[in-house]
């Protein structure tokens, strides 16, 4: 069964992407075909995921090529909890989207929206299952040529601006990957994953380190870790609320679940590579969230917390133990879900205020004391209070952190401490100027893209409503941490002993 | 493995003259820079796979001894040729669009940034720090 299902996740978004070009004239019919795949793959990895985690990690070879020559599918715990997790978030933004009305496109007379979306959704559904290092390239190509689209979609001076700086980085970040991949290739004479893991523990010391710090730099980049994060909080706040959503949830997840294949697969024990993850964490983490605090605009601010907490998912990564890969883990999960609920909510205030400038509004809480509380508990979980999934993730990574017992671990601690409460600070600080205090008059944006009037808008039931549901979702996080940690842990165990994974592609 | 000196040298030299484009303000040298690495990249990754050798056809006498080429990176190079060709596309759409909209060839400020730089400080958090003092 799971030579047929494991294709799926990627097959399925993209046939429904070219038949969504077709429908291009039929609004309810593209809309109703896009929320019907992506709910598809949704089921399709939650089996994945039963499969992986009973059975072990599901392995296709496409076309019947044998694994070292041959592109192998591999579903293995981690890649169906993401993939799982992906397709929930997709699915809730799109309904988020339908609502708002990006997905109609108000200004092209194309629906260019919808196929553009299930590229997307393909690209990170290849990205997570993919075995071979080249189909990776691919997987992430195909996931920013749709993000391209989705980035400039209204085509304004902003968005075109924005959209400029991150096609260059995409592009720049794209020719490091051919790079790396071609280094890979005459260093091992393979680009298939599992094969070059075996192969590497032939190759010298100092090539295995440059090959390590390239891959590094190329996702690096794709997941905005120090240095190499200003990209982000300049062009994503640009876009429409619900493109930088699933942006800021999942395109930087795909750089961190890369980084956390490669270096556990390719580079199991490099002490080396350990530092260097466990110093960028830490800069990470305290830069981002330093840009977050003078930041006067909701989204902005939002997106330099984007930057600050992937350095928390480094940190697992950069301890390199059972443990700290499992907080890991649970932190990508928990961030994918908080931080889409908070852009999305941000669109909401963006919808009601006319602006996402904190100085310029206040009062929101008389006005609209639904939105005050979506707002205030997903920011509350990114800050980590307990009994929220933020606290709950964090508390494993502070647990593996204090357990390494190395200087640089214990730095971590303290500044992953010190960035939660900058963070607590940061949203509350933001909570209080848009929704506390006397209302402020509506002065909307002059620039405004969506053409909206703020004054006679009502804010759509369904946009609400998968807000709601996405809050929700956080929420349940809570309620599941026990079974989803086991899980969670049982990944981590997966990807310090790699040799099962290697044993069941190259079967 | 053995290599080709001028290829490699080519390769060195698509890279520099590449990088030195993309740190440029005008968008069709930075448009131009990175089709030169992507142009380094692909020759790099064709390099890989060895010495030239005899078209590895199936069933081509001489197949199963030495001197074949490689054909795996000649196929990789292809996929990323066509990518960059087809995102090299959307860069000069979008360099056109943004020379409609403003006039211009340069890449743009972000003008967000400028103002956060710019900003002072909030009233009330000045006259607390004034008071601590």
């Amino acid at each position: 069964m799971t030579r047929v299902l494991l294709p799926l996740p990627v097959v399925l978004p993209l046939l429904a992407a070219g038949l969504s070009i077709a429908l291009g004239r039929h609004r309810q019919l593209q809309r109703l075909m896009s929320v019907l795949t992506l709910a598809a793959v949704a089921c399709i990895a939650g089996v994945l995921l039963r499969i992986a985690d009973t059975t072990g990690p599901a392995v296709v070879q496409l076309g019947g090529w044998a694994a070292p020559a041959g592109i192998s599918l591999v579903a293995d715990r981690l890649s169906a909890l993401l993939l799982l997790v992906s397709a929930l978030v997709l699915l809730a933004v799109l309904l988020y989207a339908i609502g708002q009305g990006t997905a109609d496109g108000r200004r092209s007379a194309v629906a260019v929206f919808h196929p553009c979306y299930l590229v997307l959704a393909a690209g990170i559904a290849m990205a997570f299952l993919t075995g071979d290092l080249f189909n990776l390239f691919v997987a992430f190509e195909v996931m920013l040529v749709a993000s391209y689209v989705l980035i400039t979609l209204d085509g304004g001076a902003a968005q075109v601006r924005a959209g400029m700086t991150y096609v260059v980085v995409s592009l720049l970040a794209s020719v490091l990957f051919v790079t790396a991949i071609g280094l890979v290739y005459a260093a091992t004479g393979t680009v298939n994953m599992a094969d070059a893991a075996v192969r590497l523990a032939d190759v010298p010391e100092g090539v295995r380190l440059v090959l390590g710090l390239v891959l590094m730099v190329v996702f690096g980049i794709k997941a905005a870790v120090f240095p190499l994060f200003s990209w982000l909080p300049d062009s994503y706040p640009t876009a429409p609320s619900p493109v930088t959503a699933v942006f800021a949830g999942l395109l930087t997840k795909v750089g961190v679940y890369a980084l956390l294949r490669t270096q556990t697969l390719l580079f199991p024990d490099s002490r080396v590579l350990s530092q260097v993850l466990l110093a960028l964490a830490v800069l990470t983490m305290v830069v981002g969230i330093l840009g977050a605090l003078v930041q006067d605009d909701l989204k902005r601010l939002l997106s330099f917390t984007v930057v600050s907490h992937i350095g928390y998912m480094l940190f697992g990564l950069g301890l390199a133990t059972a443990a700290g890969l499992a907080g890991a883990i649970l932190y990508t999960v928990h961030h994918i879900v908080v931080q889409t609920t908070l852009f999305l909510v941000a669109g909401l205030v963006e919808r009601r205020t006319g602006t996402s400038s904190l100085q310029r509004s206040g009062g929101l809480q008389h006005v609209a004391p639904v939105l005050a509380v979506l707002y205030l508990l997903p920011a509350l979980s990114l800050a980590g209070i307990p009994p929220l999934s933020g606290f709950l993730a964090k508390l494993g990574l502070l647990q593996a952190g204090v357990a390494d017992g190395r200087p640089l671990a214990a730095t971590a601690v303290v500044a992953a401490i010190a960035t939660s409460l900058l963070t607590l600070y940061a949203v509350g600080r933001a909570w209080s100027e848009v929704f506390w205090g006397p209302v402020a008059a509506v002065v909307p944006d002059a620039d405004r893209s969506d053409g909206v009037d703020v004054a006679t808008a009502r804010t759509p039931r369904l946009m609400t409503g998968a807000a709601v549901t996405a809050v929700v979702g956080g929420l349940a996080l809570t309620v599941v941490a026990g079974p989803l940690y086991g899980l969670t842990a049982r990944a981590a165990e997966d990807l310090v002993t790699p040799d099962r994974y290697v044993q069941v592609v190259l079967r | 493995m053995t290599g080709n000196i001028v290829l490699a040298l080519l390769t060195g030299l698509l890279y520099t003259v590449g990088t030195y484009l993309l740190l440029q303000r005008t968008l069709v040298r930075i448009v131009i820079g990175l089709g030169l690495l992507g142009h380094g990249a692909n020759l790099l990754l064709l390099q890989s796979g060895g010495p030239p050798g005899i078209a590895p056809f199936s069933g081509a006498p001489g197949l199963a001894g030495d001197g074949v080429a490689d054909p795996l990176p000649q196929a990789m190079v292809l996929t990323a040729v066509v990518i960059t060709f087809a995102v090299s596309a959307f860069l000069l759409a979008l360099a056109y669009r943004s020379w409609v909209l403003t006039g211009d060839d340069e890449v743009q400020d972000d003008v967000e940034d400028a103002r956060v730089a710019q900003a002072r400080p909030h009233p009330h958090a000045h006259a607390a720090w004034e008071e601590e003092l």
